[in-house]
Formats: structure tokens, sequence, C-alpha cells
């Protein structure tokens, strides 16, 4: 017995050299490698398809820093179908994909425009076939709007001046059909989201980079002159805009994450004065629609470490808070990160992006304006920024 | 008879493998391999120096044969690791089996190691016996320590298969112990001295001396120090199938560094002792994630500038047959400053932040040889970190560990038994009131059995293994502002391996030796530590979160032989598979999924051929494919990737010294890849090595 164990392993010394030769030589034999593929982009047939004004709407995700992972879907209202990274696809020969972080995406005219922060320019796009027309050059920007025939970009770009911690933000000013930077106007610190009332361009200043120093100013340009014509002070670290259709502008204050809670202020574009201070509305990111003011914000405290969710519908009209929760059927529960949101009033629904924990694919909801479920639907990393559009994808 | 027999099978199809192989070389010089059991000794790699008829050639010691060692080990030592196409540690230990390297590509690029997919957290990294700390966060760069004056690299999954050793020692979930050269001096000679060059693509010059000198019959002195630059620069290419093709230069990789030791090795009657003090300096540029820009039109600024200093010194005595007992002892300084200054890189963020980080460690360690077949240990470790920075609001971190360490063997001829029991009691203080983390006071077991069936007649062994440990919080984890949470508990791993050993030394001409260890592993990582985004993505904090099951095994081979004396070849291969899956929220639909960076498939090969002073060298490394994320999906696959490397080297006597001159050309084939997502590595590139022994 033992005997022919130790007979068996003397045999094992040649099984393991003819392995040894095996892996050696193959080795040295492998010399060609596959290419990357392009990914294809995936489809999901998630509605019965409906006619309506709206025919579709992109959707950015922003990919993790650093990752060059910004990738944008397109949901189709006619055959309701739902197309997952669509840009690779359309443009096999755009190096690099869309880029680093998608912070922002605005349709205008004819054309698609993505502000991918961390690559530092805007992709611009036809909105019929999302392809690539060109790319506009500013470093670090963040939100894109528009008047007439000019877009409007922010970023935390702006001059450094002796102290490099107290680095003001510009907006650079682009002609639409051009593509070019015409002019540029310094704000605020870091500045992010902006609208435009009238002749006005509101700029919401963060101050993010100079912690604990924030910004606490909203930048009134005008645009005639593209100059800052007045400065409002409203609270620190502000980010978000929206206006209604009473002239009433909504900023939203992130907080500081410790003892200032994060909260909405009201600006009354005609006095550039600030009206109303909401202490109980915290807010991550607005959607207006007629008179309703969609609400979500995932607020984190770095004194408790927790992250609290909250959903709100604000009626401008009555300036009164109509729900504390827009999610009726218990969704809600599944939404680890709300991080976008979006009405389609006319179709009746409202969308809220899920982010889950930013390296993973996120997920977007489609609810009936009553607060049921309608879809849902696997997205990008980081699903945050949409953009409906009256013209269908091609 | 049988042993014949065996013999002839063995040399046709080795011949036949040289024939494939190296089909135009022929013939000699032995190479000796024996073997000392260092279980007891300081510095478990010696090097001997043979004066051969014409040759002045060194001789490394295998010092640990594989079956010597109860638990999974593997070592590249001397030789081996010289002729390694490799620049510092982190290049040579790819050639492990059950490693991922993360790389950031680059000479001066970090480079750090996970072992078994346990996390790069877990391993401990020991330079000549004592470990490196890093309390900031808990890792070491592997891409900072040269290879100039390295003798051995070991790494032992579990700890060292010794229970005579520091608590420290039992205290991670896999030690990797650098060895460097321990003087050796031939009879009549007082001193030895290395001059070395290197240079090569990248812009990279490296100067480096090893200077050993012989005090007393007792007392010897050595010294070592190292120069390099390397502006880092290197074109790479992104492509994609009937896509874009388009090829860009990293840049801001540059590295300056130097580094200067010395250390006085002693020995006493009964015992020894060991000096050793450490400084690297280094500055550094990142160049940062490589992702879609506008082609030249912003590069990274950002620079990082390190000084890491340390002294340390162990004294072993062996009083009687009984009791035996070690003392060791370190301080360290760690400094880095890290600069993002937007007056050069208009995209950024300023950041101007001064870390400064002190350790202060003791440890005796007790060894009560009971019987002939039974020792006993006690390790008592203190350690005391402190961490400044210029952070704001940054919570001035004081961390003090006492590490209790009481472990066995037994020891009968074919059944060896080791189990250890470690205690640690941390306790950290901060200089901002109610911001410390709690106090943990931990048991952590391991046992290992090592059985060989046949005894001496067969050199076959059967090991199994288990070892639950955890890593602390570091003080990033912890205290970093707007990361850290101070409420996080330690990071536990559980393993289970069993495995199996196998050499033969023949006596033939045909093969010297072969070698072989394969392990089947079952990992458990529980709360895990991992960042955790909050309200935006731009903010990060840490979280005992993750939870992550790993199944492996890894299997390494190893043959001499000398069939075509005087040429000699050794082989060396490796093959890791992987199956590490995420377990962390059942609701997510990416449970199970094979988590980032590991791939299923992993493999090395190393062939090594010398003759007459000539010296080539092979090295073949695979990384299999595998998923950047959790969810294994299209988006975030990266095809596999392999690298070839070949070196060349001859040395040349002349009266007073020899010199070995080194050619190398790594990634033959000019592979594009990336080990870390939007990080790419080097195509083709080459290094020229001049070394003078005098």
């Amino acid at each position: 017995m033992k005997k022919g164990i130790i007979k068996i392993l003397q045999r094992v010394d040649q099984i393991l050299l003819f392995v040894l030769m095996i892996v050696a030589v193959s080795s040295t034999l492998i010399s060609c490698r596959k290419t990357q593929m392009i990914v294809p982009s995936t489809n999901t047939n998630v509605g019965p398809g409906e006619s309506g004004d709206i025919k579709g709407f992109f959707l950015l995700n922003e990919g993790n820093m650093g990752s060059n992972k910004a990738t944008l879907d397109y949901y189709d209202y006619q055959t309701g179908i739902y197309q997952k990274n669509i840009f690779a696809v359309r443009n096999p020969d755009v190096a690099r994909e869309l880029g680093d972080v998608g912070n922002d995406l605005q349709i205008y005219g004819s054309k698609l425009y993505a502000v991918i922060n961390c690559s530092h320019f805007v992709e611009v796009m036809d909105v019929r076939t999302a392809r690539h027309i060109s790319q506009i050059s500013i470093p670090n920007c963040r939100y894109i709007t528009f008047s007439g025939k000019y877009a409007y970009v922010s970023s935390y770009a702006g001059p450094v001046e002796i102290d490099p911690n107290a680095r003001l933000g510009y907006v650079a000013k682009i002609d639409t059909a051009t593509l070019q930077v015409i002019d540029e106007c310094i704000v605020g610190y870091q500045p992010e989201e902006m609208v435009v009332v009238g002749n006005k361009l509101y700029v919401a200043n963060s101050g993010g980079y100079r912690v604990p120093n924030y910004d606490n100013t909203v930048s009134v340009i005008d645009l005639n002159t593209f100059t800052v014509t007045k400065t409002i002070t409203v609270a620190i670290n502000l980010h978000r805009m929206e206006v209604d259709r009473y002239g009433m502008i909504y900023v939203s204050s992130r907080g500081d994450y410790y003892d200032v809670p994060s909260m909405t202020f009201i600006i009354d574009s005609k006095t550039d004065e600030v009206v109303k201070s909401l202490e109980l509305l915290p807010n991550s990111e607005m959607a207006i629609a007629g008179d309703s003011l969609y609400i979500y914000s995932s607020y984190w405290s770095y004194i408790t470490n927790t992250q609290t969710v909250n959903y709100a519908i604000y009626n401008v009209k009555t300036h009164e808070v109509e729900t504390r929760s827009f999610i009726k059927d218990g969704t809600d529960g599944q939404i680890k990160v709300p991080y976008g949101i979006a009405v389609n009033k006319k179709a009746g629904e409202f969308f809220v992006t899920d982010a889950k924990d930013y390296v993973t694919p996120g997920k977007l909801y489609c609810f009936n304006l009553d607060g049921t479920l309608k879809w849902s639907v696997t997205t990008g990393d980081i699903p945050a920024h949409f953009a409906f559009t009256t013209v269908a994808l091609e | 008879m049988r042993m014949k027999r065996v013999f002839k099978i063995n040399s046709f199809s080795f011949l036949s493998f040289l024939l494939l192989y190296f089909s135009s070389l022929s013939v000699t010089y032995a190479n000796t391999c024996f073997h000392r059991d260092t279980n007891l000794s300081l510095f478990t790699q010696d090097t001997i120096r043979n004066k051969s008829a014409d040759t002045l050639s060194e001789v490394t010691i295998v010092a640990k044969r594989l079956v010597k060692e109860v638990l999974p080990v593997q070592t590249l030592t001397g030789n081996t690791l010289k002729k390694l196409n490799a620049y510092s540690v982190a290049d040579a230990v790819r050639y492990f089996a059950g490693v991922q390297i993360k790389d950031y590509g680059g000479i001066g690029g970090l480079k750090t190691v996970n072992i078994r997919s346990l996390g790069s957290q877990h391993v401990g990294v020991f330079y000549d016996g004592i470990q490196i700390g890093n309390a900031q966060n808990g890792v070491v760069d592997l891409g900072r320590f040269s290879l100039e004056n390295m003798e051995a690299v070991t790494l032992y999954n579990g700890q060292k298969s010794a229970i005579f050793q520091p608590a420290k020692d039992f205290a991670s979930a896999s030690a990797m112990y650098l060895h460097t050269r321990v003087p050796y001096f031939y009879s009549g000679k007082r001193y030895n001295l290395t001059l070395g060059i290197k240079g090569g693509s990248f812009g990279t010059i490296d100067p480096s001396f090893v200077w050993e000198y012989k005090l007393s019959d007792k007392i010897s002195l050595s010294a070592s120090g190292e120069y390099m630059y390397t502006n880092g620069r290197y074109r790479f290419t992104y492509s994609t199938a009937g896509g874009y093709d388009t090829t860009a230069t990293r840049r801001n990789g540059d590295v300056r560094m130097e580094r200067i030791e010395a250390a006085l090795f002693g020995k006493l009657a009964k015992g020894e002792w060991k000096i050793k003090t450490y400084f690297y300096d280094s500055q550094r540029g990142y160049p940062g994630a490589s992702v879609r820009e506008e082609p030249g039109k912003f590069s990274h600024q950002d620079r990082q500038w390190d000084d890491n200093f340390f002294s340390q010194a162990t004294l072993r005595l062996d009083f009687t047959r009984f009791y035996n007992v070690m003392f060791n002892a370190k301080y360290a300084y760690d400094y880095l400053h890290y600069l993002s200054d937007p007056r050069q890189d208009v995209t950024t963020m300023y950041v101007n932040n001064h870390f400064r980080q002190q350790e202060i460690y003791g440890s005796v360690a007790h060894l009560f040889n009971i019987n002939e077949w039974w020792n006993l240990s006690l390790s008592n470790d203190y350690q005391w970190n402190k961490l400044n920075a210029d952070l704001l609001d940054f919570a001035y971190p004081v961390r003090n560990s006492l590490l209790t360490a009481v472990a066995t063997s037994v020891s009968f001829k074919r059944l060896k038994v080791q189990a250890s029991l470690l205690h640690t009691y941390v306790k950290d203080r901060t200089r901002i009131s109610e911001a410390q983390a709690g106090t943990k006071a931990k048991f952590t077991p391991s046992v290992v059995v090592s059985y060989k069936p046949f005894g001496e007649k067969i050199d076959l062994s059967v090991r199994a293994f288990y070892k639950r440990i955890f890593r602390l919080p570091t003080f990033n984890d912890l205290y970093y502002t707007f990361i850290g949470n101070r409420n996080l508990n330690p990071e536990f791993t559980t393993q289970y391996d069993i495995g199996i050993t196998y050499r033969r030394d023949f006596s033939g001409k045909i093969l010297k030796y072969l070698e072989g260890q394969v392990d089947g592993y079952y990992n458990v990582v529980d709360d895990k530590i991992i960042a955790i985004p909050t309200s935006n993505q731009f903010r990060w904090t840490m979280m005992n979160y993750g939870h992550v099951k790993i199944r492996g095994i890894d299997a390494s081979l190893e043959a001499f032989s000398t069939a075509l004396h005087p040429v000699d070849l050794r082989v060396r291969v490796t093959y890791t598979y992987q199956k590490a899956q995420d377990f962390t929220d059942k609701s997510s639909e990416w449970y199970g999924g094979q988590i980032p960076y590991i791939p299923w498939h992993s493999g090395t090969a190393l062939a090594t051929i010398d003759y007459r002073g000539w010296s080539l060298n092979y090295s073949f490394i695979y990384t299999g494919e595998r998923y950047e994320s959790v969810a294994n999906i299209p988006e975030n696959y990266a095809l596999a990737w392999y690298t070839s490397d070949v070196g060349l080297s001859k040395a040349f006597d002349f009266k007073k010294f020899t010199m070995r001159a080194t050619l190398e050309v790594n990634n033959i084939f000019n592979q594009q890849y990336e080990v870390v997502q939007c990080y790419p590595m080097p195509g083709t590139n080459f290094k020229i090595k001049l070394n003078f022994l005098f």
C-alpha cells in the first residue's frame, strides 16, 4: 500500500514537470491580445410607449471622479425603451468616451450640452443623434444655462490671486452659434447653479473650496453689460437654483454638514432681496412644475454620521409645504441616496434617481404624480441630470 | 533501480523542454543550495561568497525550504531577486502566488500589495525584522523599497512559522519580510564594496553603493545609499476595436529620492545584536487619473514630499538551552507634505497639508524550550503613535497599543503544531476632547498543523492553518477631517488554509531539485472599512460596511536543472485562482459580484539560464480578466494583461573587482494596459545596470 503511494508520488514529478513545461511554453506563445471593445448600449423596455410633445429625455450619469465614467442614457417615450450608455456607441471616434464627472445636462436649440466637470469642457452634441459636434474648454466647469443666443457656464477656476485659497470663480459666456467663449465675468467663490430672469443672471456661490469660510452670496449679473451689478447675501454654501412663474428664485444652501442644516431661500427677482427663509425645508435639489416645487434632501451629518433623506412639495403660489412625502407607495424605502429629480407634468409623472453607493450602477424610478411607482430601470453610475427633448433621438 | 527509471523519463521530458525553449544555447557552474534551520536566527538569509577557480560567484543559501515551513511561504532570494527586471520590492512581489499589486504606474507611482484579496491594509511589512508602521493610512508603498541592497523578500500567509518573535509578528493577516544584506567576509577580507549604477527609460538614473566593513571578529558595519531620479514620462495608448486610437504622454510623474541606511551587526558568546538606521527622502509629482481631456491643455501639478526616518535595534540572548530572550526597539518619524496649487494647475483646488507621524516601539520576546519537542513563547510589545496634521479641526490623535502574544509549538517527527493567542489593547487620545475612538481590546487566535505522512522518506507535508486577526481603523479612517469616523470598529479577517508542499532533491545530473506547493483557502472579511459617499460624490466617509468571502487556490512550482551543464536552468511558475465575492448588501443587484480588481486567474513564470557568468532571465506575468467594480458588467470590464520581460547579464572579472553588466527590456510586446482604472502603465522600456564588486 505504502509502496504504491510512493510510486505514485514519484510519477508526480513527471506530471509536475510536464505542467511546468506547458505553462512556460504557452506563456511565450501568447503575444496578441484582444482590443478593448466599445461598450454597447443596453435597451430595456420599461413602458408601453405613448405619444406627446415630449419625445424623450436624456439622463447624464456623473460617474465617480477619476474613473472617466460619465455616461449618457436616453428614454424614448414613443417606444417605452430605455437605452443605457448611448454616447460610446454613437461616437466611436471620440477618444475616451464622454469623460470624467458629468455635472450638468441641458438642451438648447438643436444641441445637447453636457458639462463634464473633471474633463474641463462642455461636450456639445446634436440633440437628434447624440453625436459629438464640439467641445468647449472651460476648466472646472460646473453648470450651464441659456439666454438669447448665449450659453452661460459657471466655473470654479477664476484668476488666482496672491492667496491661492481666495480664488473667485467666473461665468463664461458662450456664443451658441460659434461655440466659442466670448466673455468671462468674475463672481463669488466656487459658483454653482444659475438662473436667468429677464435680463439678469443669478449665480449661487458656494465657497466649497474654502471650508469653513464658505461663500454666502448670490451674484447678480446684468446680461447687457455682463458685469455683476449686485451681490445678495443669503446663506452659506449655496448650490441649487430654480425660478417659478412669478419671478421668485429658490436657492438651496447645503449647510456645513455639522451645525448648520441645509435650507431653502426665496429671492424676489424684482427687488433682488431675500424674502423668505425656509429653515425647515432642507434641499439637495429641486424641480419645478407649474406651482409645485419638488424637493429632495439627503443631508449628511458629520456629528451623527448619518444620512437623513427628506422629500417635500412646496407650493410656490400659496407658499406652503403641500406634502412631506411625495413617494406614497413605500418605494422611497428602496432609494438609498436620491441624486436627481425631474417632473414631466404633461405625461403625469416625476422621476427620482438613486446613486446608491456611487461606484455601481444607479437606478431611475418613474412615478405617477400620485406618488406610485410606474417603472424603474438600472442606469449608469450616479444618475443625476435630466434633459427632456421634444425631438426624438434617431 | 526505481530512482533510475524516474530519472530517465525526467531527463527526456526535461531535455525536450529545453530544446523547445532555448535550442541554440549550450552549457556550468554549480549552484550550491543548502539548508540551515534559521528559526532561531535573527537573519533568515545568509550569504556566502565562494571564491571558485575563476569567478567570484555569489551563492545564496536558500535558507528555508518550503517543506520546513508549517505556514505557506514564498521567498525570492539573492540571485533570483537580483535577476528580476525589477526596480523595487513591489515589482518582485508580483511573482508570488496569491498576490495582487495595486500599481498606479511608473517608477514613482504608489504600489501596494493585496494578499489573497484581504486588502492591502492586512499586510504587515517587516524591514529587517521590525514592522514598518503607517498609523496614518495603514499601507506601505512597496515601490519605495529598492532591491539594491535587498537579500530576500519573503511572504507568509498568516504569519511567520516561528513562535519566537515579537507580538507584532502575530498581528497581521499576512506578513512580508524584507531582509537587507548581512555582511559576510571572505577569509582575510576586511571589507566589501559594491557600486552600482542604473539608467534607462523615463530618464531614470540611479547610482547606489553598499559598503561593508569588518570592525572585529564580532562586529561588522554596513552602509548603503542610493539616489534615484526619473522624469516619469512615458507614452501610452488607449484604443477600442473599430473606434478611437489615441496616444498621449504621462506627465508629472517625476520622482527624486535619496536613501541612506547604516547598520551594525554584532555577535555575542550567546546571542547577537543589530542596530539599524534608515533615512529616505523624496519628492514626486502625481500624474493623476488619465481621463478624457483636451490633449496637453491642463496637466496635473500636485506634488508630494516625504521624509521617512527610523532607527531600530535588536538583541537576542540565548541564555541557556531552556531560555532565550529577544529585545526589539524602534523609533520612526514620517513626514509628508502634499501641495496642490491652482497657480500651477488652474483646474485644481488649493491644498497644502503637512502630516507628521511618530512611532515608538518596544518588544520583549521570551522562548522557553521545555524539552526536545515542546516550546513556549511569550511576547510583549508596546507601541506609541502620534499624528499631527494641519487639517481643519484636526483631532491630533495619539495611540497607545499593548500587544501580548503567547504561543506554543510542538514538533514530533511527523507532526508539528503551533498555536498562538494574541491580545491587542488599543487606546486613542485626541487633543480635541471627545473626539477619540473607543478603546479596543481583542483576543485573536491562530492554529497551524503540519504533518509529514511519509516521514523523512518523502519530503511531502500536508498543512492547515486557521487564523483570525483584524486591522485597526487607521488615523485617516478615524480622524481625517470630513472623512474620518471615530465610531469605526476593527476590520476582521478569518483565514482557513489547507495545503501540500513537496520537495525532491535529485542526485542525478538532470534535475537538481523540484519543489512545489498548493494551497486552497477560504477567507472572510467582516466589518470591512469602506468609503461611503455622503451627500455628494466629493464628500465621503468611512463605515464598517463590507463583507467579503474569498475562495482561492495558490500554486507554485520551482525546478532547477543542470541537464545541459554548463547551461543551468531554473524555472519557477505560480498560478492563482480567486473567487472573491462581495456579500455586503443582500438587496443589491450586485450581491455576490467579484470584488474590484481581483482576477479569477493570474499567474507568473520565471526562467533563468546561467552559462559561464552569463545569465538570461525571462519573466512573465499574467493577470486575467476582472472588473473595476463589484458590478460585473461590460462597462466595468478590464481586459486581461500579460507582460514579458527579458534581462541579460554577464559578469566580468578584473584583477581588483568584478563587474556585472545587465541589460533589461521590459514589456517586450509593448502591451498597453492598466492595473488601476485610468492609470496607464508603461509600454516597452529599457534599463542598463552596471555593478562593481570590490
